[in-house]
C-alpha cells in the first residue's frame, strides 16, 4: 500500500469545491482508496435542492463513480455513501463559510481539509474572483480556527488547492515557492486589492444607472425586441443593465491583473489568496498545504482514462477548431503547453495531506506540471490535434466532414484584429436586416447571422481569455512533486499515487484519452450519419399537439392569414366606394404608409386607436354583412392553411383555442366557429339618424403586447387551465410577453427579432405559407359593390369575385 | 358561315396510327401539347362534330312546355297562391360555361311570364348545388339573366340550396333500400317543382336533379360511397349505374311522399370552341390548314410563356358558344329517357375492342374547378372520375389495364372554394389512396366538421366531405386498372395520389409496359370535346 495512503486511513476529511473538476475526482479517490475514511462534504444550498440532493444529484450520479458502483453494486455503494458521507451545507464566499454548529462541529473533528472550491472561470468578475480566490482560502482557515477553538480540537491539515500561474507572466524558472519570496512579486496588500474591488462593484453599478446609460440599455432593449410592450421591454433593459456591470467587472479584473503582470484575474486572485493564507496562518498553529496545479485536463487513468468534468479551458477551443470555427489562435510553437492529467493532481493533493509540514512553518508547497519533467510543446499538441482530426474529422449538419484549419502561430494582436473585424461586420449587418420586413426564411438567414456573430464573438473571447497562457513561458519547477512521488511504493501498484509527469506518454495521451473525450463530452458529431434535420421540430410538435396541452392561442395577422389591419380596413372602405373614390382612397393609404408604419413600430395599441378612428361613422349592419363575405374573399383566401388546419388540431384534441388580435370585433366574428374565445378589440355604437353606427372609439385598450398575455392568464384563470400547459403562436416580437407566459411558444413566420430569439430558446418555429397557386391581388380591395339597395339580399351569396361575362 | 352549316356533321370517328400520321392535339392543364403516337398499335377516338343546333330555340321551349311528355301543360299546373319553387342546375354545367344568354335563363324567363300570368306571387329561385359551393351574384346573374336577378335576389327569392341550414331541410321517408331522403324543406313544401337542367353528359339530369341536387349529405352518403361507385359501371349509362338506381329509388320516394316536379331537360351540342382563333382544338389534325397551324403554334407558345395564374385566367374567361340541340318537359323518367337518346346522338361513338393502354390530355376545367384550380384531387376526379367512365358497354380500357394521362398535377388549391381539400391533400392522402379505407377512417369527420360548414354555408367552399366524393367517384377505375400514370406531373404530387410520374410519353408506356406486357396497344380518347364511347 502506498505510503500516503496508509498514513491518511481512517482519517476524516473535510472537502470544499466537491461539486467541480478537481473536487469530484478527489473524493471518488478518497472513498475508493484511503480505507475507513470519512468525508464531509461543504456544499452550497443550490437555488432548487438542498446541498444534500446536490450532493446526490451533481456530485454521486457522476461517471467518475462508475467505476466504484460496479466495485460495490448499486445497493453497497448508496450504503457506503451513507455511511462515510456527510454534507453540511455553507459557503465559502461568506464569512464563517455560512456554518451551523453542527457544520462547526463537523469541521472541528476533521483531520484534513481540502480546499478546493474555486470560481475557475477565466473571465469571472473581479469583485466574485476576490471573494471566491482571494478570501475564500482565509475564510476556510478562520472557520477552523473558530471550530477547533469551540470544541477544543487540534488544527487539521489544511490543503488549498492553488495554480501555478500564481507565477504570473514570466519566462523561465519558477520553483516551488511562496508568492512573496517570489523575485518579479509587486508587493501589493491584498486587503486594499479587496476593498478596491468592492468599491469597483459599487461604482460600475452606480455608473450604470445614470440616465444616459438607462437611456442606451432600454433603447438597445428596444432594438432587440421591438415593440414587445413596457414589462418585457423593462425586464430585458435590466437584464442588459446588470450584463453591462457584469461585462465591466470581468474588464476590471483582466486590466487589474494584466497592469499587475498575471494573465487574468484568476491567477492574480489565486496568488494574493496565498499571500492572505499565508498571512492569516502565520501565527496560528495551522499546518498548510499549497498545492499549485498547471492547466488540469481529462484523466490519464484514474478513474477512467479520459474522465473529465465540465468544461474545461482547452475543450471549447479544441472543439471550436475541430468545426473549423478558429482558423488561427496565437501562440509560439516551440512554447510549452503545460497541462496536467487531473488524476496527477489528486494523487498529489493526498500526498501532500499525507505529509502536513510543522504547524509552525510556512504553507509547504508543492506545484503539479509536467513542463520541467516532460515538456508537451505547443507544436506537437497542435499537430497531434489536427492529425486526429483529420483522421477523425466532426460533421457538420449535412454530415459532411470538416476540413481543420493549418496554423500559422500569428501574433496575438493580429487574430484578435482580424476577429475583431469580422464581429463587427457580422454586427452591422445583422442590425440592418433585424430592420427590414422579412419573415420566414429570410428572417431565419437573419437568426444565423446572428449564430454566426456569436460564434465569431466565441473565437475572440477564446483568444482574449486563453491567448496569454500561449504566450506564457515559465517553466515550472516540481522539486517537492517528485520527492512525494518519490515515498511512494513502485509504480504498478493498483492503488498506488501516480503522480510523477514523467509516465505521460504525450502523443498516446492526446490522441487516444484526451481527444475521443473531449469529442464524446462536447457531444460533437462524429459520423457521417446525417441527422434527420426534423427531428428536433418533429419532437416539438409533438409536444405542442400533445392531449395533455390546455389551451392554444393564436394571434390573428401573420399568424393565421397573410394580412393586417390596414388590409381588412382598405378592404371594407372599398367595399361600395366608385371607382374614383377608390383610387383616391388607394392614394390616400399609400401616402400614409410611412407614417402608419412608424407609428406601428413605435406602440402599436397608440396606432390600433388612431387607426380604428376612420371606422367611425360606418354603419354597424353594412360591415358586419361585409365582413361576413370578407372572410370568404379576404381572410380565406390569405389564410395559411396549415394554420387554420392546426388550430382545428387543438380543438380535436380537446384544448380550449383563443385568439388573441388587436383586429376589431365585427371583422374577426365570423372565425367565430375555429376558436372558444376571442379577445380583440372592442367597438362602440351609437345611433345616428337611426341608424347604429361605429364611434371608432374602443371599448378598452386593444390587446397588444403584455396585455396579450394578461388576457391568457385572465382566460387560465376563468376557466382552472395552466398557462404552463398552453401553447401561443405569435409571428413577432411584439408578442413576445405572450409567448413567454406559455409552457409551449410557438414562433409562427418570424420576424427577424422574434426569429433570433426562438432560435436562441429553442422554440418550434413554423413556416405556414398561403395556398400554393392562388395569388391574392397586388391591394386588398373589395370587388366592387353591385347591390341595387344599399343592402345586399338576404341569403345569397353577392361576392361577385368572377368577372362577369358580357353580352 | 360555319363549317359545320355548311356540311352534314360527321360522326366520331376511331383513327389507326401509321407512321403518316401527323401528332395529335392533346391538354396538358391550361397548356397544349402535340404528341406524336406509336404507329400500328395506337388508335385515337375523335368526337362527333356539333349537331345542328335548334333554330328558334324560344319555340323549342314554347313547345316543351305546352306538350310535356306524361304530364299536363305547365299552364295548368300553375295557379293562383301556390307556392312554386323553380330549380336549377349550377355552376357546374355546362363546362366552359355558356356564352349568355344562358338556356337556363330562357326556360327561366319562360317559366316566369307564365307564372306570372297564372297570378302566382309566391315563387323562389334556389339554385341546386347539393355539396357543391355556392354560386356568387356574378355566377347567378349569368344563369338566371339581370331582369330575373334584380327582381327576385333582393326580396330574397333567389338563393343558393344551402344542404346545412338545420331549418332548411326536411326528411321525406326512406327507400326499401334504408336510403333516407332529405331535400330542401321550401322545394318539398312547394305546390310544385319546376327543375331547369342542362345535360352536358348521360350522368345529369332524372331524378338525379332533385334527389341530389336539392339534397344534403344525410341522404347523398347512401349513393355517394365507394360501393355504389365501384358498381355503376359507368355512372354515364343510367341502366348500368347502381348510382342512378339509388337515385331513382330516391325519387319515387319523393313521388310518393307527393312531391311534385316538373321536370325541363336541355341538351346542347358539343360546340366548344366556334369559328374563332380556338376552332383548331376541335378539328382533326389531318385537316389542319397552314393558318390552323400557326394559330396553333403561337397559341400554345403564348400559354407555356404566361405565368401560371395568368394562363389559368385567359382559360377560364373562355365561354362556349354551344346550340340547344333538344329541350323536353314533363315527367321526370319519361323526359329524361328522351333527353339521354339526345345526350347519346351528340356524343356515342362506336369503339371496337379494349384497349391495354388508355391515353387523356386532361383540360383545364372540371365541374367542381369553374373559375378555379383543377387541384390533384380534381385531377384524379376528371380522369378517372369522368374520363374513364364515358363509356357504355365496357370500359375502352381492359381489366389490369394502364391509363395515363397528361396533366401537370401540382399541389395547387383555391383556399377559397376547396378548403377541405387541402386537408385532405396534407392529412387523408398520405395516408390511404384506397376509397373504402379513406371512407371508414376520415369521411364523417370532415363531413361534420364545424369550420367546413361554416365554409359551405357562408363562403364559397365547397362542403367538407367534397374530397372524398371526388376520390369515390375514381373508385371504379381503381378497381378495374392495373396502374396510372400522370404524364408530365409533379412527381411528388402525382406519387401521393398512388399513381406513377412520367416526364415523356416513351417513359410512360414504358411504365405501363410493366404492367400490361410489352408493345401494348394504345388508344387515345380525344376528348374534349366531350364524346363517350360505345364500345363493343
Amino acid at each position: 500500500m502506498p505510503a500516503a495512503v496508509e498514513k491518511l486511513r481512517a482519517k476524516r476529511f473535510f472537502v470544499t469545491g466537491a461539486t467541480g473538476f478537481v473536487g469530484t475526482a478527489l473524493l471518488e479517490r478518497i472513498l475508493r482508496c484511503v480505507p475507513d475514511s470519512r468525508v464531509v462534504l461543504l456544499v452550497r444550498d443550490g437555488r432548487r435542492r438542498d446541498a444534500a440532493a446536490r450532493v446526490q444529484r451533481e456530485i454521486l450520479r457522476n461517471n467518475a463513480f462508475d467505476r466504484l458502483r460496479a466495485e460495490l453494486g448499486e445497493d453497497g455503494f448508496t450504503r457506503m455513501a451513507e455511511d462515510r458521507i456527510s454534507v453540511v451545507p455553507g459557503d465559502v464566499g461568506s464569512d464563517g463559510l455560512g456554518l451551523d454548529d453542527r457544520g462547526q462541529e463537523a469541521l472541528a473533528s476533521c483531520d484534513v481539509v481540502l480546499h478546493s472550491a474555486a470560481t475557475v472561470a477565466f473571465d469571472a468578475p473581479l469583485d466574485r474572483a476576490v471573494e471566491v480566490n482571494l478570501l475564500g482560502p482565509v475564510r476556510v482557515a478562520e472557520a477552523i480556527g473558530s471550530a477547533c477553538g469551540t470544541h477544543g480540537t487540534p488544527r487539521p491539515h489544511l490543503v488549498t488547492v492553488s495554480t501555478c500561474y500564481v507565477a504570473g507572466n514570466r519566462r523561465g524558472a519558477a520553483p516551488e515557492e511562496p508568492v512573496r519570496e517570489n523575485p518579479f512579486f509587486v508587493d501589493i496588500d491584498w486587503r486594499s486589492e479587496v476593498t478596491a474591488a468592492r468599491r469597483t462593484r459599487g461604482d460600475t453599478d452606480a455608473a450604470s444607472r445614470t440616465s444616459e446609460r438607462l437611456g442606451e440599455f432600454s433603447a438597445r432593449a428596444r432594438s432587440q425586441l421591438g415593440p414587445a410592450g413596457g414589462p418585457a421591454l423593462a425586464e430585458r433593459t435590466e437584464r442588459l443593465r446588470r450584463e453591462w456591470v457584469s461585462d465591466a467587472m470581468v474588464e476590471a479584473g483582466r486590466a487589474r491583473a494584466a497592469s499587475l503582470g498575471w494573465p487574468d484575474a484568476y491567477a492574480l486572485t489565486k496568488a494574493l489568496g496565498e499571500v492572505a493564507l499565508t498571512e492569516a496562518t502565520a501565527d496560528a498553529a495551522q499546518p498548510v498545504s499549497i498545492v499549485r496545479p498547471s492547466i488540469i485536463e481529462s484523466a490519464l487513468a484514474e478513474p477512467e482514462p479520459g474522465w473529465i468534468r465540465g468544461f474545461r479551458m482547452a475543450e471549447p477551443i479544441i472543439l471550436s477548431y475541430a468545426r473549423g470555427l478558429l482558423r488561427e489562435f496565437p501562440g509560439v510553437p516551440e512554447g510549452i503547453v503545460d497541462v496536467i492529467p487531473v488524476d496527477l493532481v489528486v494523487a498529489a493533493i493526498l500526498a501532500a495531506a499525507a505529509s502536513p509540514p510543522p504547524p509552525e512553518n510556512d504553507p509547504s508547497i508543492v506545484q503539479v506540471a509536467s513542463g520541467e519533467r516532460n515538456p508537451l510543446r505547443y507544436q506537437v499538441l497542435v499537430d497531434n490535434v489536427r492529425e486526429w482530426f483529420t483522421e477523425h474529422p466532426l460533421h457538420d449538419e449535412h454530415g459532411q466532414p470538416i476540413m481543420v484549419p493549418e496554423w500559422s502561430f500569428p501574433g496575438r494582436g493580429r487574430v484578435e484584429r482580424q476577429l475583431r473585424g469580422a464581429t463587427a461586420a457580422l454586427e452591422r449587418t445583422e442590425k440592418v436586416v433585424s430592420n427590414l420586413p422579412l419573415r420566414g426564411r429570410a428572417a431565419a438567414w437573419g437568426a444565423s447571422l446572428e449564430q454566426r456573430r456569436s460564434a465569431a464573438e466565441r473565437a475572440l473571447e477564446y483568444v482574449e481569455l486563453y491567448g496569454a497562457y500561449t504566450e506564457c513561458e515559465a517553466v515550472y519547477g516540481v522539486e517537492r512533486l517528485l520527492e512525494l512521488a518519490a515515498m511512494e511504493d513502485g509504480p504498478d501498484t493498483a492503488t498506488s499515487l501516480q503522480m510523477d509527469p514523467a509516465v505521460i506518454d504525450w502523443d498516446e495521451y492526446v490522441t487516444r484519452i484526451h481527444l475521443p473525450s473531449v469529442v464524446a463530452h462536447g457531444r460533437a458529431r462524429t459520423t457521417a450519419a446525417k441527422r434527420d434535420p426534423d427531428r428536433r421540430e418533429r419532437r416539438l410538435r409533438s409536444q405542442v399537439l400533445s392531449e395533455q396541452r390546455h389551451l392554444a392561442a393564436f394571434d390573428l395577422e401573420n399568424t393565421l392569414i397573410a394580412s393586417n389591419v390596414v388590409g381588412t380596413y382598405a378592404w371594407l372602405a372599398s367595399r361600395r366606394l366608385s371607382t374614383g373614390d377608390r383610387v383616391r382612397l388607394v392614394g390616400r393609404l399609400l401616402a400614409e404608409a410611412p407614417a402608419l408604419l412608424a407609428a406601428d413600430r413605435a406602440d402599436r395599441s397608440d396606432f390600433l386607436r388612431s387607426f380604428y378612428r376612420r371606422y367611425g361613422g360606418a354603419p354597424v349592419e353594412q360591415i358586419r354583412t361585409d365582413a361576413a363575405e370578407a372572410v370568404s374573399d379576404l381572410i380565406v383566401s390569405r389564410c395559411f392553411p396549415e394554420a387554420i388546419r392546426r388550430v382545428r388540431e387543438h380543438r380535436r384534441l380537446g384544448h380550449r383555442t383563443v385568439l388573441i388580435t388587436g383586429a376589431i370585433d365585427l371583422v374577426v366574428e365570423p372565425l367565430a366557429p375555429l376558436f372558444d374565445d376571442i379577445v380583440c378589440a372592442e367597438t362602440t355604437t351609437e345611433r345616428r339618424d337611426g341608424v347604429e353606427v361605429l364611434t371608432g372609439h374602443l371599448r378598452a385598450a386593444p390587446p397588444t403586447a403584455e396585455a396579450r398575455a394578461r388576457a391568457l392568464l385572465d382566460l387560465c384563470d376563468a376557466h382552472g387551465l395552466d398557462a404552463r400547459e398552453c401553447v401561443a403562436y405569435a409571428d413577432s416580437s411584439s408578442d413576445l410577453s405572450l409567448l413567454e407566459t406559455v409552457g409551449f411558444p410557438v414562433a409562427v413566420n418570424p420576424e427577424p427579432r422574434l426569429a433570433t430569439i426562438a432560435r436562441n430558446r429553442g422554440w418550434l418555429i413554423e413556416e405556414f405559407r398561403t395556398s400554393r397557386g392562388h395569388r391574392p391581388p397586388l391591394l386588398p380591395l373589395a370587388p366592387r359593390w353591385r347591390g341595387s339597395s344599399p343592402m345586399p339580399p338576404t341569403r345569397t351569396g353577392s361576392t361577385g369575385a368572377n368577372p362577369r361575362s358580357t353580352r | 358561315m360555319s363549317r359545320q352549316h355548311e356540311h352534314r356533321p360527321r360522326p366520331g370517328l376511331v383513327m389507326p396510327v401509321d407512321r403518316s400520321t401527323p401528332p395529335v392535339l392533346m391538354h396538358h392543364g391550361e397548356q397544349l401539347r402535340l404528341q406524336r403516337l406509336p404507329a400500328d398499335r395506337s388508335r385515337v377516338i375523335y368526337p362527333p362534330e356539333p349537331l345542328e343546333p335548334i333554330e328558334d330555340e324560344g319555340a323549342a321551349i314554347r313547345e316543351a312546355l305546352d306538350n310535356p311528355i306524361d304530364s299536363d301543360p305547365l299552364d295548368q299546373r300553375l295557379f293562383a297562391g301556390m307556392r312554386l319553387t323553380i330549380a336549377f342546375d349550377d355552376v357546374s354545367l355546362p363546362l366552359p360555361p355558356m356564352r349568355a344568354p344562358d338556356i337556363r335563363q330562357r326556360i327561366i324567363e319562360a317559366v316566369l311570364d307564365r307564372a306570372a300570368a297564372a297570378g302566382v306571387d309566391d315563387v323562389h329561385l334556389i339554385a341546386a348545388l347539393a355539396l357543391h359551393r355556392r354560386m356568387t351574384e356574378a355566377e347567378l346573374r349569368h344563369a338566371v339573366g339581370d331582369r330575373v336577378y334584380d327582381a327576385l335576389a333582393p326580396r330574397g327569392q333567389l338563393y343558393n340550396h344551402d344542404a346545412e341550414d338545420p331549418d332548411g331541410m326536411v326528411l321525406l321517408g326512406t327507400t326499401d333500400h334504408g336510403e333516407e331522403v332529405e331535400i330542401s324543406r321550401r322545394a318539398a313544401e312547394s305546390d310544385l317543382i319546376v327543375y331547369v337542367n342542362v345535360n352536358l353528359v348521360a350522368m345529369d339530369g332524372g331524378w338525379k336533379s332533385t334527389a341530389t341536387g336539392l339534397s344534403g349529405y344525410r341522404a347523398l352518403r347512401h349513393h355517394h360511397n365507394p360501393a355504389t361507385m365501384t358498381h355503376s359501371r359507368s355512372f354515364m349509362d343510367r341502366h348500368n349505374s347502381e348510382l342512378h338506381h339509388s337515385n331513382w329509388r330516391q325519387g319515387e320516394v319523393l313521388r310518393s311522399a307527393g312531391v311534385e316536379v316538373f321536370q325541363i331537360e336541355t341538351t346542347l351540342n358539343n360546340d366548344l370552341y366556334g369559328n374563332g382563333p380556338m376552332s383548331v382544338l376541335a378539328k382533326r389534325e389531318w385537316e389542319w390548314t397552314a393558318r390552323d397551324r400557326a394559330g396553333f403554334v403561337a397559341t400554345r407558345a403564348a400559354l407555356d410563356r404566361m405565368r401560371p395564374g395568368t394562363r389559368r385566367k385567359v382559360m377560364h374567361r373562355w365561354r362556349a358558344p354551344y346550340g340547344l340541340t333538344s329541350v323536353q318537359a314533363g315527367e321526370v323518367e319519361a323526359v329524361h329517357e328522351v333527353t339521354t337518346r339526345n345526350v347519346y346522338r351528340q356524343q356515342l361513338v362506336e369503339v371496337e375492342g379494349q384497349t391495354d393502354v388508355l391515353l387523356f390530355g386532361l383540360p383545364y376545367i372540371s365541374p367542381y374547378n369553374v373559375d378555379s384550380i383543377l387541384n390533384p384531387i380534381l385531377v384524379h376526379c376528371l380522369g378517372l372520375g369522368y374520363f374513364f367512365n364515358l363509356y357504355r358497354g365496357r370500359p375502352l380500357v381492359r381489366e389490369g389495364g394502364v391509363v395515363i394521362m397528361s396533366h401537370p398535377t401540382t399541389p395547387e388549391f383555391n383556399p377559397v372554394h376547396h378548403p377541405s381539400y387541402i386537408d385532405f391533400f396534407e392529412e387523408v392522402l398520405p395516408e390511404t389512396t384506397d376509397p373504402v379505407e379513406m371512407a371508414e377512417r376520415f369521411e364523417k369527420d370532415y363531413a361534420n366538421d364545424e369550420w367546413y360548414r361554416h365554409l359551405y354555408r357562408t363562403g364559397h367552399a365547397y362542403h367538407g366531405v367534397h374530397p372524398f366524393y371526388m376520390w369515390y367517384w375514381g373508385a371504379h377505375a381503381l378497381d378495374h386498372l392495373g396502374g396510372v400514370v400522370v404524364l408530365g406531373g409533379d412527381p411528388a404530387t402525382v406519387r401521393r395520389l398512388g399513381y406513377r410520374p412520367a416526364s415523356t410519353l416513351d417513359d410512360a408506356l414504358e411504365i405501363a409496359s410493366d404492367l400490361v406486357g410489352p408493345t401494348p396497344t394504345i388508344t387515345y380518347f380525344k376528348n374534349p370535346p366531350l364524346m363517350m364511347a360505345d364500345v363493343k
